[in-house]
This record gives C-alpha cells, sequence and structure tokens, in this order.
C-alpha cells in the first residue's frame, strides 16, 4: 500500500468536513473493498475517513411500509436481522449469499453499493424493491442512484446514511456465483408489490438494469413460463474470463426464471 | 487494543494491516498470511467475537478492540476443544490453513451450537485448504462443536 493518513472520524458531519478540506480523502467502511485494491496500489488516496465510530451508523429499522438499513449495517447485520428476515426475506438471503462470512462481517451496505461493483449483489435488491438511497444532499430512487461502471451519483463530499427498502409482497433474488469470490456472474432479484413487477439485474452489464420485458409478462401471468423464451440482446453485457456475452445473455433468463419459481413454489 | 486477554500498545504506521501487527511486531507467527488478498482465510482471527480476515483490517480499525488469535485458545493445561478435534480427526495436513480454519470454525459453533455437514461446508466458503480435501475438517468441526457444547 502507499501511505495514507488514517482518520477516525466522529460524526457524519465530521467526515464531510474531512472531505471538503481534502478532496483525495476517501471513505472507510468495512473495508472489503477498499483496502485489498490499496494492497495492489490500485489508488493513492492522501486519507482514509474510518466511518466505524459514527454513532447509529448501524440500525435497522421499521420505516412505515418499508425497511430503514443504516449504511454501515455489515451484510452479516442484515442477513441476520430478524426485521429483514420476517419483512424482506429476500434481501437477508442476499446478503448472506455475499462473499464469506468474514467478508459479511466486516463489509457493509453503504461500501457496497458507493463502490457500485458492476457484479455486487445489492445493487439487484435495491432496484427491484424500488429502495430509496438517503445520502447528505439527498433522497435518491434507486434506479437513479446507479450510473455505470463503478460510479454512482455521489458528489465527492456526499455520503449515505442509509437505504429504505419498501416491503414487496413477495420477492426472491437468484444468483449464479463466481465459484471463488461468490460475486454473482448474474444475479436477477424479481420483486412483487402493490406498484407491479420489477426484474433487476446485475453482474451483467455495467451497471444494474431492469429487465422490463420480463417484468411486463410477469405482470400478465407471474410465472416462469411467462419469461423463460425470452431473450436479450447480447451487445452490452460483460464479457470476461468467466462468461462470454452470449452465456450472461442466457444466464440472466435462467437466473429470472429460478427466482420466479423460488416464489411460486 | 487487548490481544488474547492481554493489553497491547504499539505504534504502527496508518497503512500497517491487522496481521502484520500481530505477526511483525507481537510475534505472533500463528496467524497466517496465505494469499493475502482476503480469499484463503489463513489469516481469520476473531475481532471483537466476530472472525474477519486480519489481511483486509487495519491495525487502526481495530484501536481498542479485543482480539483473539490461535495462540490465545488453549489454556496451560489443555488445547481449545476446537484444536483438539482437530488433532484427533487428522483435520490437517501440513497445516498452513489450520489456524484459520479452526478461528472460522469457532465463531461459527459460537453462532450455531450444531451445525449440520452442509451448513459447516458453506461457512468455509473463506477457508482454502489445498491438501485436505476438506472431508476431515468438516468431521474436526462436527467433532469440536460437541465438544464445545459438552464443556
Amino acid at each position: 500500500m502507499y501511505d495514507f493518513q488514517y482518520t477516525k472520524v466522529q460524526s457524519i458531519d465530521d467526515a464531510v468536513h474531512h472531505m471538503q478540506q481534502d478532496e483525495e480523502a476517501v471513505l472507510l467502511a468495512g473495508g472489503m473493498t477498499l483496502l485489498p485494491a490499496l494492497k495492489q496500489r490500485l489508488a493513492q488516496p492522501t486519507q482514509l475517513l474510518d466511518l466505524s465510530g459514527i454513532e447509529n451508523f448501524s440500525s435497522i429499522s421499521v420505516d412505515g411500509d418499508a425497511i430503514r438499513i443504516a449504511a454501515l449495517t455489515t451484510h452479516a447485520g442484515v442477513a441476520g436481522s430478524p426485521l429483514v428476515q420476517v419483512h424482506i426475506p429476500a434481501l437477508a438471503a442476499l446478503a448472506n449469499s455475499i462473499g464469506d462470512p468474514q467478508v459479511r462481517n466486516r463489509g457493509t451496505l453503504g461500501g457496497s453499493i458507493a463502490n457500485a461493483d458492476p457484479a455486487a449483489d445489492y445493487p439487484a435488491a435495491l432496484v427491484a424493491l424500488d429502495a430509496t438511497v438517503i445520502t447528505t444532499k439527498q433522497t435518491i430512487a434507486a434506479e437513479d442512484f446507479f450510473v455505470d461502471l463503478f460510479e454512482t451519483v455521489l458528489e465527492s463530499d456526499e455520503i449515505i446514511t442509509a437505504v429504505s427498502f419498501p416491503k414487496p409482497r413477495r420477492a426472491a433474488y437468484a444468483k449464479f456465483a463466481n465459484p471463488a469470490s461468490r460475486y454473482a456472474v448474474v444475479g436477477v432479484f424479481v420483486a412483487e408489490s402493490d406498484a407491479g413487477c420489477r426484474v433487476a439485474v446485475t453482474g451483467a452489464q455495467g451497471s444494474v438494469f431492469r429487465w422490463q420485458e420480463a417484468e411486463a409478462a410477469l405482470s400478465s401471468e407471474f410465472d416462469a413460463k411467462s419469461i423463460e423464451s425470452l431473450t436479450l440482446p447480447t451487445d452490452d453485457m460483460n464479457e470476461d474470463l468467466h462468461a462470454t456475452a452470449d452465456y450472461r445473455a442466457h444466464l440472466v433468463v435462467v437466473m429470472a426464471c429460478q427466482a420466479v419459481r423460488e416464489i411460486t413454489g | 487494543m487487548t490481544v488474547n486477554g492481554k493489553a497491547v500498545t504499539a505504534d504502527v504506521e496508518d497503512r500497517t494491516l491487522l496481521v502484520q501487527l500481530l505477526r511483525e511486531q507481537l510475534g505472533l507467527t500463528g496467524t497466517h498470511v496465505g494469499c493475502d488478498t482476503s480469499q484463503c482465510g489463513a489469516c481469520v482471527v476473531h475481532v471483537n467475537g466476530a472472525s474477519v480476515k486480519s489481511c483486509s483490517v487495519l491495525a487502526a480499525q481495530c484501536n481498542n478492540a479485543k482480539v483473539l488469535t490461535i495462540e490465545g485458545l488453549a489454556d496451560s493445561q489443555a488445547l481449545h476443544p476446537m484444536q483438539q478435534a482437530f488433532k484427533d480427526n487428522h483435520g490437517l495436513q501440513c497445516g498452513f490453513c489450520t489456524p484459520g480454519m479452526i478461528m472460522s470454525a469457532i465463531d461459527l459453533v459460537q453462532n450455531n451450537p450444531d451445525p449440520t455437514d452442509a451448513e459447516i461446508r458453506d461457512w468455509l466458503e473463506g477457508n482454502i485448504c489445498r491438501c485436505t480435501g476438506y472431508q476431515n475438517i468438516v468431521s474436526s468441526i462436527q467433532a469440536g462443536a460437541r465438544m464445545m457444547q459438552s464443556r
């Protein structure tokens, strides 16, 4: 690692202040992506602002018809939360499928979505559940939050404070996991609520996206048969050593069907 | 911080990893560095009771924390039940992954006192062994869980 200054901030305001003073400072949440990246010298921040000392930054609460999860809640915290398990079991299961137990003990919801890895799991849940991202500057729909590969709408001095997930009527997440990292080669989150059916796909393209053709088909009949013969264009699909674009396009359909079958039983 | 029940004070560079502090400054070389990319799990220790990969945590993040390493398990009389179970069930060959396996296994049993074969294998996602094929590791953890319960 290149050298940097470690600063443990005391409050969100304190963190924002440091970010405004030092444009090369970065936030440290769980560090499960940041620290490995620093060890490979992929980045050279001047300062790491450790958020772990901020009070009440990892709480989970009921917020009307939604579950509000503070940004520094770990994946293990989401997976093990009785509130999440009761109201959005698919989200608890998703959190429990991230990485491995040690990564889940450190990695956080806010850190994951701020990083916006194209193969991360959470973005699919946020978009399918029509979650709202709450930051120090704005409240924004998840669909507008994720912009592109490792890119969000977050400004350089903006911090995610929480995510609010509306409770769905029913939902499921299916992923084809990379056997080594457990990142999603393709992951599909299907959610049905009073507002309709949403299908969000992660891992397949530069950023999470809604598969609207499948949403329409499932809205007329919520059954895997409605979508199993659909196809996706391969132009924008990711292609790497793990999967070709064609294979990923195929996996989207297979994972979507799997998620729907998990719901319909 | 507290390491294996003893208060420890150390001056470290801001970028020092927890595993570097443990091994290089405190001389606790039972915690191993395998892949150094948070994949293999040889460096697993407990921080405030939860298992973490000490190659991917800064020492500074553990300021005032309670850290438990493989050296802190046995008392002067006997091995920890999980260590004894690995010994009894031949849960290791070269032994490089073993400290991490045992620290990870204890965290599992603390949360799930009677894990099934499938739950153990699932939990070991973050611990890689290149010798055993895992069979005896799983047997060891099942035996260790029973011994921990009866203690």
